[in-house]
């Protein structure tokens, strides 16, 4: 991982579960990660959410105050040009779309300061509602571009279906990624697959499902 | 998709035309998609002024006989209830989805289930009722847009989708049936235009003498009597020796299905009763699912508001017990299961 990674998306397209995956997978190696949930859209299913387990793994949490309260003021009380000084990288998990985006805009100078050490990684869903074919998913990821003002550097094929993704799902998805790797000019990095899935090989990813409804966890 | 998003896109299927909306965490996905989509199906967006200003022009809307929605959570759906009553009084069908949030006052944006009976009993002033379906799911969102859709047509009364925020705010697989919106003239009533040819239609709900203002709500009734008869609607899961019967509805029912299935893991026999239509409450079918259960407990994101009618539709007949989270706190699978064991060892 870089010094500072950023992961944009459609809210739903999985970048909250990928971001928990990447955070445990570098702190798992033993280098110092800070999320950042720079989240001011969504009030559910965020970052945030991990709080404990990112403590149990050593990882830092930095969060809007008020995330997963009652009320709904989208502040940020943290500065991510003090916190990339700090030792280790930074990942920050940011809100959906172009309007999640627009709040990454801020610190648009303190990000490009850093040069190359940036990934900005646009996450894919094919099997998502509005960014189910390429030209939906590359005007979104031109449209979080605008809204940040910051360039991708790479794609996530993270395409999905909940619990109902299969590895078929998944195979299924890499031509959709591939068109839109092409169009888009940029690498794609890595297919994420369920661990479970035993999916592997050139360009697959396996990872955790963190993010589920209460119901789908154990009782 | 996500919920929010599913239950505009089901709307637009199902051939609505109109949606006037104003946002409020968190159904605002719900008015974004809609702003995205609509005016591309050839429909109209618009953001009102306010709830009371949408719930209005979704009148006006609806009288035109074209299919119409707006959508809020709680506290706006209160700002709403006096253009609900006026549409009920003035039999124009239309759908209002509540995308439920913590009350009261401005409460707060996590779910909730405490406008149980402000949909159910009271959604504003006068003698009236309102279809509502309670969906457990994002596919159960769409599935039941269509239906409150026609329904409400059918019977002419507006319809409500009773969610909350943690169904609207997740993300499910969903598939779009072939929807075919049930086509109903509305020729005799519709303010279309006459064109001199024909006599005025009038929409309307105010009625200058008492007595024809009864018989005008004494009709509404017996159209009432016949939804009651015909449209109720409920989940019956592991209830034919269910000793232990769980009443839940919405998202609340998935958590209790999960609490349900761990009790059976342990040899306790329990079961759920969901239903999907809470007015009209499928009181028949209650009765069926509890028809060998000893207790009954219902489970709710509120304090106890459903229980009335679980109780009312057995007759008291059996002891019915209460679990609630409320102000937004989402009751967990392991807090109903030992709700259920405390329940199921007393039954012993």
């Amino acid at each position: 991982m870089k010094k500072i990674t950023i992961i944009t998306g459609h809210y739903g397209t999985g970048k909250t579960n990928f971001s928990v995956n990447l955070a445990l997978n570098e702190a798992k190696k033993g280098i110092p990660v800070t999320v950042v949930d720079l989240d001011l859209v969504n009030p559910y299913f965020r970052t945030a959410d991990f709080k404990e387990l990112f403590a149990d793994h050593g990882v830092t949490l930095i969060a809007p105050e008020y995330a997963n309260s009652n009320v709904d003021l989208p502040t940020v009380s943290f500065d991510i040009e003090e916190l990339a000084q700090q030792e280790g990288c930074l990942l920050i998990d940011v809100g959906g779309d172009d309007a999640g985006a627009t709040a990454l805009g801020r610190y648009a100078d303190a990000i490009m300061a850093h040069g190359d050490e940036v990934d900005m990684l646009y996450v894919l869903n094919c099997y998502r509602y509005l960014t189910r074919t390429p030209e939906e998913a590359l005007t979104l990821m031109q449209e979080i571009e605008t809204a940040s003002r910051l360039r991708h550097t790479g794609l996530v094929n993270n395409s999905n279906l909940g619990c109902e993704t299969t590895a078929e799902l998944i195979t299924n998805s890499l031509p959709f990624a591939e068109e839109i790797a092409k169009q888009a000019g940029l690498p794609l990095l890595f297919t994420t697959a369920d661990k479970q899935l035993n999916l592997s090989g050139d360009g697959f990813l396996p990872i955790d499902v963190f993010v589920k409804p209460l119901w789908e966890q154990t009782v | 998709m996500k919920g929010n998003e599913a239950l505009a896109e089901a709307a637009i299927r199902a051939g609505c035309k109109c949606f006037f909306g104003y946002p409020i965490t968190p159904q605002t996905e719900l008015a974004a998609y809609m702003a995205k989509r609509m005016n591309k199906e050839g429909g109209v967006f618009l953001q009102a002024e306010s709830e009371i200003a949408a719930i209005n022009m979704v009148l006006g809307a609806a009288s035109t006989g074209v299919r119409a929605m707006t959508s809020s959570s709680s506290p706006g759906i209160s700002l709403k209830s006096e253009g609900i009553s006026y549409m009920a009084g003035s039999d124009v069908p239309a759908v209002i989805i509540n995308v439920q949030r913590g009350g009261p006052g401005l409460g707060g944006i996590q779910p909730s289930q405490a406008d149980y009976w402000q949909a159910t009993k009271a959604n504003g002033h006068g003698d009236f009722q309102l279809l509502v379906y309670a969906p457990c799911s994002v596919q159960e969102m769409v599935d039941m847009v269509v239906k409150a859709f026609d329904t409400a047509d059918k019977y002419r009364v507006p319809a409500m989708i009773l969610a909350d925020g943690l169904l609207g705010q997740m993300m499910e697989p969903v598939s779009f049936p072939e929807i075919n919106p049930n086509a109903v003239d509305k020729s005799s009533w519709a303010t279309t235009g006459h064109g001199n040819k024909r006599a005025h239609n009038i929409v309307n709900s105010l009625y200058i003498n008492a007595t024809d203002l009864e018989d005008v709500v004494r009709e509404r009734y017996e159209r009432y009597a016949k939804i009651e008869a015909n449209e109720t609607d409920a989940e019956l899961y592991q209830t034919e020796d269910a000793d232990v019967l769980v009443c839940a509805y919405g998202a609340t029912a998935r958590v209790v299905k999960s609490a349900v299935n761990a009790a059976r893991a342990e040899g306790i026999k329990a079961g759920m009763f969901r239903p999907k239509t809470l007015w009209p409450f499928p009181k028949k079918e209650l009765n069926e699912a509890a028809k060998n259960a000893s207790k009954l407990l219902c489970v709710e994101m509120s304090m106890g508001q459903m229980v009335d009618d679980i109780k009312l539709a057995i007759n008291c007949s059996k002891p019915v017990s209460f679990f609630g989270r409320t102000g937004g706190v989402i009751p967990t699978p392991a807090e109903v299961l030992s709700e259920i064991k405390t329940l199921a060892a007393q039954a012993e």
